[in-house]
């Protein structure tokens, strides 16, 4: 073969595409809708879908192309735009559904997956525009098909709007009561990334250019069969077989990005080197867990398992890439995950424990069935829960719960595609009420006192 | 454009003749080429150059494959850029 390649690379290569699920997850476009701003939110509305349908025209056309040539799936294209509570903030209206609605037909039009940015950051108060953002997002999402919502309610630097959890927890009722789907594409974060190119969490930060690439790849798979290679071999050995694994899966998105940016001419902003696990089967991160020698996922190891997993994705990919952002590491979506549903349906995998993986992992509570009859409160507790751990350990927590409306624990609720579906979890039954009443904020903590 | 074709197969008479006719009658140029037999599995890699060849790379992609089904191969074709990018630093 030719000096530069050899033929069992090349084999090894093909295999991890065709055999081991080896994909691009996402090719994002970040497109900045500061300028659509108008006092009339109908216009507002036109503008912001004036501006998708020119800016992000040639998204999926060209990433088809590149799929084509090189032979490798691109699973979504998606747009995020800026979040919505800044653009529409000078609109004299308040229905902001509105908007909404406007983003999915443009989304529609340029034919992406979905469109992430019905956003408002609000981790130490909320504007008269976020407040009204967040009170359209039941609505927003229930008339919409792609349209994705995230609420940033706390940080390491500003500390946890406890007012914003506590509206967060009647938006994510009220989403559910409307229709359970809504719930899945609404998720509410602590220290959200401005970067992210994964859904339902996508928005195009301020401090991001006019207009950005940004790539997502996956490939648990291919992490797991490697994995197999290494039974009974000491954590060194599972830990450098990961690396390795992480910066192949890596260098593929970044020669992805770096196409997709030339051929759009937008600049390239991140490759963001998640694992990210679809309902398929081989396509896991649980299986991931389970090879290093866990009979189940859930079970005591697995916390430990998933903080090496998470931290040598990270180093194998950085050298991978010219600019590693987004969320980066191991993503454990419950109803996404074939390995996650089963060990969750034989009660292996708790919410307890699912809380304390998400201390390492890449992001928090993700695709979770709840019961359909949890309260208000009880989801604001959950979110508070989950934005502490993030506040205090610097890392980005994020809550996406699916209460399941007339279903209770044991019963199974199906999202359909790359959703999947999971088996409704117990939840404590003890009430949060008071807590969740008190409102106001809790401090940052001491270390995000730095300069 | 430089590109990696791959043919999978179970081991029979005739492969390379048939996949290498393909190319020929489409004006790819074979550049290098390697095969091997893995277990009753036979493996083909060609480095080829698609200068002169006039079909656009998604139909070209198209018909390896379907003239490919035609003899129960799985003929795959893709930029070689890919293979480069993920084993060499």
């Amino acid at each position: 073969m030719s000096y530069l390649m050899n033929s069992s690379e090349i084999i090894q290569t093909i295999r991890m595409i065709d055999q081991q699920h080896l994909d691009v997850r996402t090719v994002t476009m970040g497109v900045n809708l500061l300028d659509c701003a108008d006092g009339d939110i109908v216009r507002c509305g036109e503008k912001i879908y004036e501006k998708l349908c020119r800016v992000a025209e040639h998204l999926v056309p060209v990433c088809t192309e590149i799929e084509q040539e090189y032979g490798i799936p691109i699973v979504n294209k998606r747009l995020s735009v800026t979040p919505i509570s800044l653009v529409a903030a000078s609109c004299a209206s308040d229905d902001y559904a509105l908007l909404a609605k406007a983003m999915d037909r443009a989304a529609k039009a340029v034919g992406v997956d979905f469109i992430g940015g019905f956003s408002a950051l609000c981790q130490k108060g909320m504007t008269v525009s976020d407040l009204r953002l967040i009170r359209a997002i039941p609505q927003a999402l229930t008339e919409t098909d792609l349209v994705c919502s995230s609420v940033n309610v706390g940080s390491t630097k500003a500390g946890i709007n406890m007012d914003a959890v506590q509206q967060m927890g009647l938006t994510i009722r009220k989403t559910a009561e409307l229709g359970s789907m809504g719930c899945a594409k609404l998720v509410v974060f602590c220290n959200a990334v401005e970067d992210n190119p994964f859904m339902a969490g996508a928005f195009h930060g301020v401090g991001e250019p006019e207009c950005v690439i940004n790539v997502g790849v996956s490939g648990p798979g291919v992490v797991a069969h490697a994995l197999k290679e290494c039974r009974g071999e000491k954590f060194d050995t599972v830990a450098e077989t990961v690396k390795r694994t992480a910066f192949k899966i890596t260098r593929m998105g970044q020669l992805v990005a770096q196409e997709a940016s030339h051929r759009l001419n937008v600049p390239f902003g991140v490759v963001d080197l998640s694992l990210a696990p679809t309902p398929a089967v081989g396509d896991s991160v649980a299986e991931i867990l389970e090879l290093m020698g866990l009979e189940r996922c859930g079970t005591h190891g697995t916390t430990a398992a998933l903080a090496l997993l998470n931290d040598a994705v990270k180093k194998g990919g950085v050298m991978a890439s010219g600019h590693v952002g987004g969320l980066s590491g191991a993503f454990i979506p419950v109803s996404e995950d074939a390995g996650m549903i089963r060990a969750a349906e034989e009660g292996v995998l708790t919410i307890d424990k699912l809380e304390a993986m998400t201390c390492v992992c890449s992001v928090g509570l993700d695709m979770i069935a709840v019961p359909g009859d949890t309260s208000a409160d009880t989801l604001s507790a959950i979110i508070a829960d989950e934005a502490a751990i993030g506040m205090i350990n610097n890392k980005t927590t994020a809550v996406r719960l699916i209460p399941a409306a007339g279903k209770s624990v044991g019963d199974r609720v199906d999202f359909g595609g790359l959703l999947g579906s999971a088996p409704v979890m117990p939840l404590h039954s003890g009430s949060a009420a008071e807590f969740v009443a008190r409102g106001g904020r809790i401090p940052a903590p001491l270390h995000s006192l730095r300069n | 454009m430089k590109a990696i074709v791959s043919v999978f197969a179970k081991d029979a008479r005739g492969i390379t003749a048939y996949v290498t006719s393909l190319l020929a009658e489409r004006d790819i140029n074979i550049l290098d080429i390697s095969q091997t037999l893995m277990q009753e599995y036979f493996a083909m890699i060609m480095l080829v150059d698609l200068e002169a060849c006039p079909l656009p790379f998604h139909e070209l992609a198209k018909e390896l494959q379907d003239k490919g089904a035609e003899r129960a191969l799985d003929i795959h074709i893709q930029r070689s850029d890919i293979f480069e990018a993920m084993h060499r630093i």
